[in-house]
């Protein structure tokens, strides 16, 4: 059973839209857009679910803050209470004010990196990776919608031409 | 047009007059000589008096009894002034409170207009109602800071001979802190934002029945302008009437911080008054995007906020020289939790709960973040005027929720009054197309 995908090539993203729109209202699956810049309003159009990437970055920066907390409590004030410039390491809350801007940073960073890398790995990109540009334009200046084929290829080509694409191509995917 | 409606009157008149009844009670039942001390103090017999011994140096080598009964004395006096400053600062809290709060609202617009924001022209008659206040608040600040100078009150204890002939300190800042020139910086300061704020919304008023936008570009220079003489001024009023409570004590970033914490109350009073006006079906054009936007403000300040709150607390603490470190001393000792509270309500509160993008969108989550940063704010204004006045003798009881109760009386009846003269939708700003479609 060979793999065939449409590939309908847009080169306004106006029209891309309504296509996206049109596409969903006629229930053929969209399999992936291309596109060389951010569509604003695409994910909504294609009834993208909403990313949670921020949950994580926020349950990570709660990470960052416990380290930084840890990380200041024992070295400070459990491993080695030294009596430094007269501050006082009795307990954490004691010399809290000095170790905020630690945790802080800590906070920060953890948030920003394990988000971005959270962010990659969701992504799959990686340095080395094999680029999967179907058509170099998509770079460029054009917009690429693929749809899978169920045995309706000529419904199909004829539904997107309708759609103001400038170029329809029928693809065997491995 | 929007319709005060008669409950929403008839409640502030309630507030007003609630309020009143407290002040009242509040200054005719503070102590009136150092016997009524001894009582209050004796019915008080856990009484927590015991900050450090007054500043007054006048205490002559005399034998050791009469030295105790001297101390006693002199005990009482202090304990005396600070009840008697009491209803005064709480007045003063709650004046200067709901007069910096329109003054945040002022300066949040002033900058809505500089920027060309062009989410904001739909909220800009809110923002006018809510600086209505301002004149208002004004007149009786100022009218505080002349009973000040008269001698009625003890809040600037740098207005008093007595205390500057023994104070070298104070005597040594005497060229600056004299009740002549406070008082003229006091009414340049209030003319000069309440005369941005009259030609502000008279301009506004007439580039709806304008055929150009001649108008706009005038608003749009002297807000501008407007924000120019605000800083300046902002950072000498923050020392004016806020900082010189402890005229021993200084600090470089205060005036930031002060403009910080009404800045945000502001903003959040722009987002309570607009979501409630939304609630009655007055304002067609303002979306949930709006809300969002007010939220992210109130988000955003309110971090900045703790940022200042925290850079002067830990610079002083860090340091811990003498003559700085007695201000935090006397707040973490005598107001401990007025002082970490502020932090939570206007930290934490408003971190954990407006950080979430749809709590932003949701009304009763908004109104209840609003409502914990206004009276976080209004602690904080405590925690900066309340221990150099009354000390170890604080209270939050009648004659603050009083005073409280009275401007906010006054702050609804004022601004709702002002909402109803015009009508709440700019007609011809150039951005208000925007801002009716404003999406986020």
């Amino acid at each position: 059973m060979s793999n065939r995908v449409i590939y309908a090539i847009y080169n306004d993203d106006d029209i891309l839209m309504d296509a996206v729109k049109k596409t969903r209202a006629a229930h053929h699956h969209i399999e992936e857009v291309f596109t060389p810049f951010p569509v604003h309003g695409l994910d909504k159009a294609m009834g993208l679910a909403p990313t949670r990437l921020a949950i994580c970055a926020f349950i990570y920066g709660l990470c960052g803050l416990s380290f930084g907390t840890w990380m200041m409590n024992f070295i400070m004030i459990q491993d080695w209470p030294q009596d430094i410039g007269g501050k006082p390491s009795f307990s954490y809350i004691d010399n809290m004010p000095a170790f905020v801007p630690i945790m802080f940073e800590e906070t920060v960073f953890f948030a920003a990196h394990l988000m971005v890398i959270t962010f990659y790995m969701r992504s799959r990109l990686w340095p080395f990776k094999e680029a999967e540009n179907p058509d170099v334009r998509t770079t460029d200046d054009h917009f690429l919608m693929e749809v899978a084929v169920n045995n309706n290829e000529e419904e199909l080509i004829s539904f997107f031409e309708g759609t103001g694409a400038v170029e329809v191509k029928v693809i065997d995917k491995h | 047009m929007y319709t005060f409606s008669s409950k929403l009157k008839t409640f502030s008149f309630v507030l007003m007059a609630v309020g009143l009844l407290g002040i009242g009670y509040g200054f005719l039942t503070a102590p009136k000589d150092i016997q009524d001390v001894e009582k209050i103090l004796a019915a008080d017999a856990h009484g927590s008096h015991h900050e450090a011994s007054s500043e007054s140096e006048g205490a002559h080598a005399v034998s050791a009894e009469a030295k105790v009964k001297a101390e006693h004395t002199e005990h009482l006096t202090h304990v005396l002034h600070q009840l008697e400053n009491k209803p005064w600062s709480a007045l003063y809290v709650a004046c200067i409170f709901f007069m910096l709060l329109s003054m945040g609202t002022l300066v949040f617009y002033a900058i809505q207009q500089v920027a060309q924001a062009g989410w904001s022209p739909v909220l800009f008659r809110v923002m006018q109602g809510i600086t209505a206040y301002l004149p208002v608040g004004s007149v009786i600040f100022f009218v505080f800071l002349v009973l000040c100078g008269l001698h009625f009150n003890h809040l600037f204890i740098w207005l008093d001979p007595e205390v500057v002939a023994h104070d070298k300190i104070i005597a040594n800042k005497a060229g600056y802190l004299n009740f002549p020139f406070w008082i003229v910086r006091a009414a340049i300061f209030l003319l000069g934002w309440n005369a941005y704020r009259y030609f502000s919304r008279k301009n506004c008023l007439a580039q709806d029945e304008s055929d150009d936008n001649s108008f706009y570009k005038k608003n749009f220079n002297i807000s501008a302008m407007f924000l120019v003489f605000f800083i300046v001024t902002e950072s000498i009023m923050s020392w004016d009437w806020i900082m010189s409570i402890d005229p021993h004590w200084s600090s470089t970033l205060f005036g930031w911080y002060v403009f910080a914490s009404f800045f945000v109350s502001g903003i959040t009073m722009i987002a309570m008054v607009t979501v409630y006006l939304k609630s009655r079906g007055y304002l067609e054009n303002v979306n949930t995007s709006h809300i969002h936007d007010l939220a992210k403000f109130m988000f955003g300040i309110s971090v900045f906020w703790t940022y200042l709150w925290f850079s002067q607390f830990m610079l002083i603490w860090y340091a811990n020289i003498p003559e700085e470190i007695t201000y935090f001393v006397t707040r973490i000792q005598v107001y401990n939790l007025p002082f970490f509270g502020a932090v939570v309500m206007n930290f934490l509160f408003p971190v954990l709960i407006l950080i979430n993008t749809d709590f932003k969108r949701i009304t009763w989550i908004l109104v209840m973040a609003g409502i914990v940063i206004l009276l976080g704010h209004y602690v904080d204004f405590f925690n900066m005027i309340m221990p150099g006045t009354v000390g170890g003798s604080w209270f939050i009881g009648i004659s603050e929720i009083a005073s409280v109760s009275f401007f906010l009386g006054l702050f609804i009846f004022v601004v709702f009054s002002a909402l109803t003269k015009v009508p709440l939708l700019p007609k011809r700003n150039p951005y208000i197309e925007e801002s009716k479609h404003f999406h986020y």
